[in-house]
């Protein structure tokens, strides 16, 4: 026998549950006074810098119906396409933008909804730039596994057209999958589960 | 929120280690009901991490509250406190190499002692505690270590099967150093039947790999006459080192 690598697993993940909100955004099921606000609920103040854009999200199941139950956590770069993380060694991001933002869909309606910026773009690793694009982590009751995918901008056709994660998308077919459209300041969204218009969800 | 450390250690920016999804419990669990229409049907892209998975988010601990990592009291009137068996959960958070990761964010949930959430989704017989909440949070230690007080949660039925029942278990949100380590999972507790049966924790195919989400009854870690200690181990996607990566200047 060879050495052992002494390596650990991973945890195995479990679903979030329907009551995901208690632990991740109490203040907005009604648990008040325990933290003095659900964190991420807020993305810029005044002095951020960048152009100020709304998401409105939806994540759908299999029938077409919206999630009422889930959870999403986004993560960007500031409008310099910098990361505001200690793994960001091309520069300083912008101190008024930290870039995470974690929002409960509605229980009514399922919408989800964050005030943000347009992110800059990041070099992908072979040193060139990806599209501007925001990372989304969606978990919700019957997801086993978060899942992970993007968001890029339709009015940044020829960015998108270069982009090196979406030109790994075997059928051409389901990039726009990953392409929210932009309607005056915001951009809609529909994140769909199963189904012809499955989601590009990612493994990386 | 920018990250202050104390030390002068080089920040890590190596790739995360693959994902082993066969660990996980796959997408569709059928027993798992809500599953069939929620769970993707698509092969995922896989690629390499780049910046966007590799960063994230980095909490300090200015944010915490005094209450943050006691649910016994966190929601309880002055001088009252949570009706049930009391426990303190510790544990660490480690990566795949075995390494502590420091300045990780936990934040966890759970049903109060009888097995009711305070959530208006939840409908179950048994009472709410007016002095439980449900939540807390706290940030690993240098070393990833990690404990908070609470009560034991109760196991409840649910609707799934005619008869399911969860086994008693708390929630745990983890967020590591860069976004594609984040975690959601639960911690059950030594020696408890429903854990078998449960057809969320069944959802694992390795029984292997069910047993690292049990926590270990751990009688050295009590306080005397106050509460018992659990403990709780939790792993985050190891990374490799960027040493020898010949990437261009500047990544």
């Amino acid at each position: 026998m060879a050495q052992s690598l002494d390596r650990l697993r991973e945890s195995p993940s479990q679903t979030a549950g329907p009551y995901v909100h208690i632990g991740l955004t109490p203040n907005f099921c009604g648990i008040g006074g325990v933290y003095p606000s659900d964190l991420g609920a807020t993305m810029v103040n005044d002095k951020t810098k960048g152009e100020r854009i709304g998401l409105r999200i939806r994540v759908l199941d299999g029938t077409g119906t919206p999630l009422k139950d889930a959870l999403i956590e986004i993560w960007q770069a500031d409008a310099d396409g910098l990361y505001n993380s200690p793994a960001e060694l091309r520069g300083a991001a912008d101190p008024n933008f930290f870039g995470w933002g974690r929002r409960p869909t509605d229980m009514d309606t399922g919408l989800c909804t964050f005030d943000t910026i347009k992110p800059g773009r990041v070099p992908s690793n072979d040193g060139r730039l990806m599209a501007p694009h925001i990372t989304l982590w969606i978990v919700a009751r019957g997801i086993n596994l978060g899942l992970h995918t993007r968001l890029y901008f339709s009015d940044e056709e020829k960015a998108n057209a270069g982009d090196s994660i979406l030109a790994r998308i075997e059928h051409r077919v389901r990039v726009p999958t990953l392409i929210a459209e932009r309607n005056g300041d915001t951009y809609v969204f529909d994140v769909h589960l199963q189904g012809e218009k499955e989601t590009v969800f990612f493994d990386s | 929120m920018p990250a202050k450390s104390g030390s002068n250690r080089r920040p890590e920016t190596g790739a995360f280690f693959q994902r082993d999804r066969t660990w996980h419990p796959p997408v569709l669990t059928p027993n798992y009901k809500t599953s069939v229409l929620r769970s993707p049907q698509k092969a995922p892209l896989s690629f390499d991490n780049t910046l966007s998975e590799i960063a994230g988010p980095v909490f300090g601990h200015a944010m915490l509250g005094e209450l943050d990592a006691d649910l016994i009291h966190n929601f309880a009137r002055p001088g009252e406190s949570a009706l049930g068996e009391r426990i303190i959960v510790y544990g660490r958070v480690l990566d795949e190499r075995g390494v502590g990761v420091p300045g990780a964010l936990l934040e966890f949930w759970q049903a109060n002692a009888g097995g009711r959430y305070r959530h208006k989704r939840d409908g179950y017989l048994a009472p709410l505690d007016p002095n439980f909440g449900g939540c807390g949070r706290t940030i690993t230690g240098e070393d990833g270590g990690y404990a908070f007080r609470t009560v034991k949660p109760g196991p409840y039925p649910w609707p799934n099967g005619p008869n399911d029942w969860r086994p008693s278990h708390i929630h745990f949100s983890v967020f590591g150093h860069g976004f594609a380590q984040r975690l959601i999972t639960q911690m059950y507790f030594e020696g408890d039947p429903l854990i078998w049966q449960c057809p969320i924790v069944r959802g694992i195919p390795d029984k292997a790999a069910i047993e690292t989400l049990i926590a270990a009854l751990d009688m050295q870690a009590t306080i005397p006459f106050d509460a018992r200690a659990y403990k709780f181990d939790i792993v985050l996607r190891g990374r490799r080192a960027s040493l020898f990566e010949n990437r261009p200047e500047g990544n």
